[in-house]
């Protein structure tokens, strides 16, 4: 347990001091609220879907969450390239904890970062539907978080090299985000687009966020939380496996 | 008395080439020993092998009575290492990297912080425990790792080339740390290194090891008379011929060279 924790504190410790880094990391989401939440807005409305704000926030926390967790796996290029991987490796603890623990401490960081940015939209003039489903809501963004820390240590582990690994992470990380159903509602997208979302499970975890913020939903409660759960396993085991192969 | 490092008859293949190749010696508690020879001949996958980083494709691997194979965890509470490169967190503050150093390695909550400062103080350190890391030279790095590696009481304490870089005070320094420990606690000290002075000054046996193969052991004075030289460095020298060796670097290592030569270049 305190293996697992203290390597959660390292990543929390690293996270606090990058300073300007944590709010670049701002950056990019609030020019899409803005500039999609407040120029679309008017379009989405007057085709009778309510406002598109509303609509939007849900898909921009987890975008936060994806973007800030699947970056994070440089952490373990940075470990591998920099040498602290091999404090870890030679100490008396299973590398099953070592990954665990500091892949406990990105996906801290990106809830965090999905958490503000909630509030941010507060600010800008969201409101949710019911604050009793907030929690909720932080649970589900946990559970992204969770999942893409783990696919990112992953392909962390897998990547050498820096330059490669941001690419590999634009590569799935723009279609993941916009081929969800994170920007518009599924009932009258082309039937290909809908293919992809449903197989896409970023679709998923936006319909559970925006149930519990908005009591809206594409997918069914039940459906969302159980292609979460299965997204989860498979991507930390992913994420793990891939950790231990790792050779010093 | 029962050696406190037994490396017998190991080998170590990648693919098609044999990195070391049938490898057997012995080194006694509480002994300096050198572990010495050219760039790719084997040290560092030797050292990966007792040090549980690497598995040997064949052969027995001792320390302090553990199977190193068959009992990594037990044989990695019983050593210390400081790596050929830094191994330490940056970002985080000189205390902060032997906090989590202790945790690791299970320290005593009682014992963790009063230990910490014995080892901070003797690198003397103390001072400077609130400083994060990246803010240190290279050679208050080099002594934040050898207090790191003692901090757990390690029966062994594996060295490679921990004076690489350093200046001639420094080095001096390293030294006078790690032959008082070897004389206070009976550390056994296993260390490699490409300043044969060192070795010869500071090691009580050494092993030279070349195409992956122990070409000689011994006393540096058994060394200099088996090939009738004056000193270590002609000895060596002797054993080992003077062809200069290519290493080839694998990607990690190849990164950090870029990186080091990219920031070499903005400093200018």
């Amino acid at each position: 347990m305190s293996t697992i924790y203290i390597l959660w504190l390292r990543q929390i410790k690293r996270f606090s001091r990058s300073g300007i880094r944590i709010l670049m990391g701002f950056v990019q989401p609030l020019v899409y609220m803005l500039a999609l939440g407040y120029g679309l807005n008017s379009v989405f409305q007057q085709s009778g879907k309510g406002s598109y704000i509303q609509f939007i926030v849900p898909g921009i926390i987890v975008q936060t969450i994806m973007f800030t967790s699947m970056f994070w796996g440089a952490n373990i290029i940075w470990d591998k390239q920099f040498g602290f991987l091999k404090e870890t490796l030679v100490a008396p603890v299973s590398r099953m904890k070592i990954m665990f623990g500091s892949a406990l401490g990105g996906a801290t960081i990106s809830l965090i970062q999905g958490i503000i940015l909630f509030g941010i939209s507060i600010v800008l003039g969201f409101r949710p539907y019911n604050w009793a489903y907030v929690p909720l809501a932080i649970v589900f963004m946990g559970m992204l978080s969770l999942a893409i820390v783990g696919f990112s240590a992953g392909i962390g582990a897998v990547v050498n090299d820096m330059q490669a690994f941001v690419a590999v992470n634009n590569f799935l990380l723009i279609p993941l985000f916009f081929l969800s159903s994170a920007l518009f509602p599924l009932d009258n997208v082309p039937q290909v687009m809908k293919i992809i979302a449903y197989v896409n499970p970023i679709s998923y975890a936006v319909d559970a966020i925006r149930f519990t913020l908005i009591h809206q939903t594409h997918f069914g409660l039940p459906t969302d939380f159980a292609v979460l759960c299965a997204t989860l396993v498979v991507l930390m085991s992913f994420g793990s496996y891939r950790f231990k192969q790792i050779q010093a | 008395m029962q050696p406190i490092i037994s490396v017998q008859h190991i080998s170590k293949k990648f693919g098609e080439f044999t990195a070391v190749d049938n490898v057997s010696f012995e080194v006694q508690a509480g002994e300096i020993f050198a572990f010495l020879g050219p760039n790719g001949a084997g040290k560092s996958t030797t050292i990966k092998m007792l040090t549980t980083l690497l598995k040997p494709t064949s052969g027995e691997l001792q320390l302090a009575g553990h199977n190193v194979t068959k009992e990594p965890n037990e044989t990695r509470k019983v050593f210390g290492i400081v790596f050929q490169d830094a191994s330490l967190d940056d970002e985080l503050t000189a205390y902060e990297n032997m906090q989590l150093h202790a945790v690791l390695y299970g320290l005593p909550k009682k014992e963790t912080n009063s230990r910490i400062e014995e080892m901070l103080r003797l690198v003397d350190l103390w001072e400077r425990q609130k400083a994060i890391v990246k803010t240190f030279s290279g050679g208050m790095k080099r002594r934040l790792e050898i207090a790191r590696g003692l901090l757990h009481h390690p029966k062994v304490m594996f060295l490679d080339e921990p004076t690489l870089g350093l200046d001639a005070q420094t080095r001096n320094l390293l030294w006078n740390y790690i032959k008082e420990l070897n004389a206070k606690e009976g550390m056994t000290i296993f260390f490699t290194t490409h300043y044969l002075g060192e070795a010869e000054a500071v090691a009580q046996r050494i092993a030279i090891i070349d195409h992956g193969k122990i070409v000689a052991s011994g006393t540096s004075e058994e060394l200099k008379q088996q090939t009738g030289t004056t000193n270590l460095e002609e000895a060596y020298l002797k054993l080992t011929g003077t062809q200069v060796r290519d290493e080839t670097l694998d990607s990690a290592e190849g990164n950090r060279e870029r990186f080091r030569s990219i920031m070499k270049n903005k400093q200018r």
